[in-house]
């Protein structure tokens, strides 16, 4: 296709392409500085990129899951935390398309998210609850129309740069700690008091400092289905399978940056097949997995999307877990695989081979809600979940 | 069956209120019910009555109340007497 062809297609991966370009300009600098993707966050402004989910009814463009996913791929090539920022503020948006649609605040506000492209931030984390984001301590205060918050928010990813932030506390000062509600707070209704400094080894451009949060909104800003509820049947799944697309996105990377450095080495070496050759083709076998994995899981959530009782399953759950658990384990495989294909040349920073970044990146996929915690939690459903042996679902 | 069931909620429910102060139609997850202690409550449940939880009965809503677990249980107990 021509320059000028690009330029006026319109296609959603051809729009997130043009994104991942300008992403992956500046990503090596997001990642040096650690500093917010502004350029590729603005692009995907520009190419309207932060209301695909919304129903085309309500201004958006009824993007499915499969699609989101692949808009995380394509931006996980180029940069992945700008990939994951588009993730997570996607993540949140789909509580608003799956939930909102009973309040008429939320409708209005999801409208608003696609006209005016609204990035939405998320703060599930609380010092002292101990990563379990089903958990809150704080509790939201309801006085009349009026509704306050004060968290100690240890881990808001892009909270500076976010235009609105939906949060988790315990539904009322009385309500038990798993009693939880969520609430909208627009840029405006909140400060921010940062409390801690995001200098990690990876995903440094989420920006995502910790930060003492104080809210406060009309009252009909607060989500009116529970949070258990909200996590069960809509976050749950859209984490663990839009996370595995950003992740599946830095291993397709950096598997092609290892076919190059072994077609480059086997063009010079006329006929020749580099040793590193035998990896790529272990690294592709595990691209594949990782990839029919992620497309298995997607449409198990499709299909369970059209069975309310399935969604809340623990045998779906159970599924949703071990995608996020197979993925973000075979990514670091993947990686390493074509880190020994690409040798010195993928070990250095700033060759066409580079894959410190790949690396440092992925390693964040086994921490973000902690696979001994997905796994403990999965154990424990199976001491009375049954399996299912059958092929046909 | 209501007075087996909140035996074993008691016992194993983990709850942060004593039983008999909740109602049969209160919702036993804002009660403080955790997923873990769920789980926990659902093997004494097929243990005492001697049934299994079909894959489809184990979601939330099986376990929303107490009344929603008597509802289970019975139709467990329907359907194995009815095969």
């Amino acid at each position: 296709m021509s320059f000028a062809a690009l330029a006026t297609d319109n296609t959603l991966a051809t729009r997130a392409q043009r994104v991942a370009a300008v992403a992956a300009e500046f990503s090596d600098t997001v990642d040096a500085e650690g500093r917010f993707p502004k350029e590729a966050v603005d692009a995907m402004k520009a190419e309207r990129l932060l209301g695909i989910q919304v129903p085309s009814a309500h201004g958006g463009e009824s993007a499915s899951l499969l699609e989101i996913a692949e808009v995380c791929s394509i931006l996980g090539q180029a940069c992945a935390s700008s990939a994951m920022i588009f993730a997570m503020h996607h993540i949140k948006l789909s509580s608003l398309v799956e939930h909102g649609e009973e309040s008429q605040w939320h409708l209005g506000f999801m409208q608003e998210v696609a006209g005016r492209q609204l990035l939405l931030g998320s703060a599930t984390t609380e010092g002292g609850i101990g990563g379990n984001l089903r958990n809150s301590i704080c509790a939201i205060e309801i006085d009349g129309a009026t509704c306050r918050l004060e968290k100690d928010a240890t881990v808001i990813s892009y909270g500076s740069q976010a235009d609105a932030i939906l949060i988790t506390s315990r539904a009322n000062a009385d309500a038990a700690p798993s009693d939880q509600v969520m609430t909208v707070f627009r840029k405006g209704q909140y400060t921010l008091e940062q409390t801690h400094v995001w200098d990690t080894l990876g995903m440094r451009g989420t920006c995502s400092d910790g930060f003492l949060f104080k809210g406060e909104a009309p009252a009909e800003q607060v989500f009116q289905k529970p949070f258990a509820e909200i996590a069960a049947q809509s976050m749950l799944a859209t984490c663990h399978l839009l996370w595995s697309g950003v992740w599946f996105g830095i291993a397709t990377d950096a598997v092609s940056r290892a076919q190059s450095f072994v077609r480059a080495a086997a063009r010079k070496s006329a006929g020749q097949v580099p040793p590193g050759a035998l990896h790529l083709a272990e690294a592709s076998n595990l691209l594949q997995l990782v990839k029919s994995n992620l497309l298995s899981g997607i449409r198990t959530y499709e299909d369970a999307k059209a069975d309310g009782e399935k969604l809340s399953s623990m045998s779906f759950a159970i599924a949703m877990n071990n995608i996020k658990i197979a993925s973000s384990q075979t990514i670091l495989d993947i990686i390493n695989k074509a880190m020994l294909i690409c040798g010195i040349m993928g070990y250095k920073n700033g060759t066409p081979y580079s894959l410190g970044r790949h690396l440092r990146d992925a390693h964040s996929a086994q921490l973000m809600i902690s696979n001994d915690r997905i796994l403990a939690n999965s154990s424990t459903m199976l001491l009375v979940q049954k399996p299912d042996f059958s092929l046909l679902g | 069956m209501n007075e087996t069931i909140r035996e074993l909620l008691g016992r194993v429910g983990g709850l942060p209120v004593p039983v008999t102060e909740i109602a049969d139609d209160a919702d036993l997850y804002a009660a403080g019910l955790s997923s873990f202690a769920s789980v926990q409550v659902m093997l004494a449940i097929e243990e005492s009555f001697d049934i299994e939880f079909p894959d489809s009965l184990l979601n939330r809503k099986s376990f929303a109340s107490i009344k929603a677990i008597e509802e289970t249980v019975a139709q467990i107990i329907k359907s194995r007497e009815a095969a």
